[in-house]
């Protein structure tokens, strides 16, 4: 169990690194008055980071990939959250098992 | 608020949060085994986990990583994955009303993508109370950490997560939760702006710059979408 001294400073940069981002918006907001069109603008963030965060999953990496995001998507419509994860997970594994 | 109705909002998060940490044990497990197979130790891999706390940098980290450890390359691939959280939290930090100002500060240190997903959520349907986020981030936390560790302890033991599926949970956990922010048209062509510039931008720039180049593509949909329609007032 121990801890190299150029590992800790590699883990160390990268948690100020994340710091900065997860504190920044906050005092963004601060400074930045949001009404109208900005807080539309804001409202529209929770969806356009998820959708970057998959897209190259849902749409460039294979078609296993592909139709197991929109089986997730589809029982998503109806089913619980744990549910349609699991049927994702398992669509995408016999999916690559059939060597799609 | 008395101390039941906190206990009831603390109780609440823990609830809204256990089918995420279902599905991030798996993940922390994974990012444990790898960093073994880079010679991290399990007490380095654990002490990333619970100093950084962000998942697809310290991905992304294991996928560069150099032996010495090189900071400046790990630091700034951590700032460029991470760099919506600066929009995260400015979005977040709108629903916080019911927190002091500490209390904001604080709470954004746990600023992992589910919790966030989860807060919004929350404040979609509720006023988030401190209590509330304090559920969502006390297990979620420890369960990250301690499967970091579990999985850089075990290495090689574990199976091979792409052939059971697992690396898929992430990719799935946000499509379920890209499916709840549907509010119509707009939403979809803000989904639309984002996946099209995430993908182009994945194709043709190396790197993680597709994560911001979506969020930014999303942002600008949403802008002018809302020009468009100009003033609608909503409350």
């Amino acid at each position: 169990m121990t801890v190299d001294l150029a590992t800790l400073v590699a883990i160390l940069a990268m948690a100020a690194a994340t710091v900065l981002t997860r504190l920044s918006g906050l005092v963004l907001i601060r400074h930045v008055s949001l009404e109208g069109s900005r807080r539309k603008a804001i409202e529209s963030i929770p969806p356009a980071v998820l959708m970057a965060v998959v897209a190259p999953t849902a749409f460039a990496t294979g078609i296993a990939e592909t139709l197991a995001c929109a089986v997730t998507a589809f029982a998503a419509l109806r089913l619980p959250m744990l549910v349609s994860v699991a049927l994702g997970v398992a669509s995408v594994a016999i999916l690559r098992a059939l060597g799609l | 608020m008395n101390n039941n109705t906190k206990l009831q909002d603390f109780l609440g998060g823990m609830r809204a949060i256990s089918p995420l940490i279902a599905a991030v044990i798996p993940i922390g497990l994974v990012f444990g085994a790898v960093a073994a197979t880079k010679g991290l130790s399990p007490a380095e891999a654990g002490l990333m986990s619970a100093l950084v706390f962000a998942g697809g940098s310290q991905f992304v980290a294991m996928d560069i990583w150099t032996h010495p450890a090189s900071w400046t390359g790990v630091g700034f691939a951590a700032l460029l994955v991470n760099i919506r959280h600066v929009l995260m939290s400015a979005s977040l930090g709108t629903r916080m009303g019911g927190f002091r100002q500490p209390a904001r500060y604080l709470s954004m240190l746990f600023l992992a993508d589910e919790i966030w997903a989860m807060a919004e959520f929350r404040a979609k349907v509720a006023r988030l109370t401190p209590a509330w986020f304090a559920g969502l981030v006390a297990p979620f936390y420890l369960a990250w950490v301690f499967s970091g560790l579990a999985g850089a302890a075990l290495g090689a033991f574990l199976g091979d997560p792409v052939v059971l599926g697992l690396d898929f949970t992430f990719p799935a956990v946000f499509i379920v939760l890209v499916m709840g922010f549907w509010k119509g048209a707009e939403t979809g062509a803000v989904l639309l702006a984002s996946g099209v510039a995430a993908v182009a931008t994945q194709h043709f720039v190396p790197g993680v710059w597709y994560i911001a180049a979506g969020a930014v593509a999303g942002l600008a949909a949403a802008t002018l979408t809302g020009k468009s329609q100009d003033v609608e007032v909503t409350p």
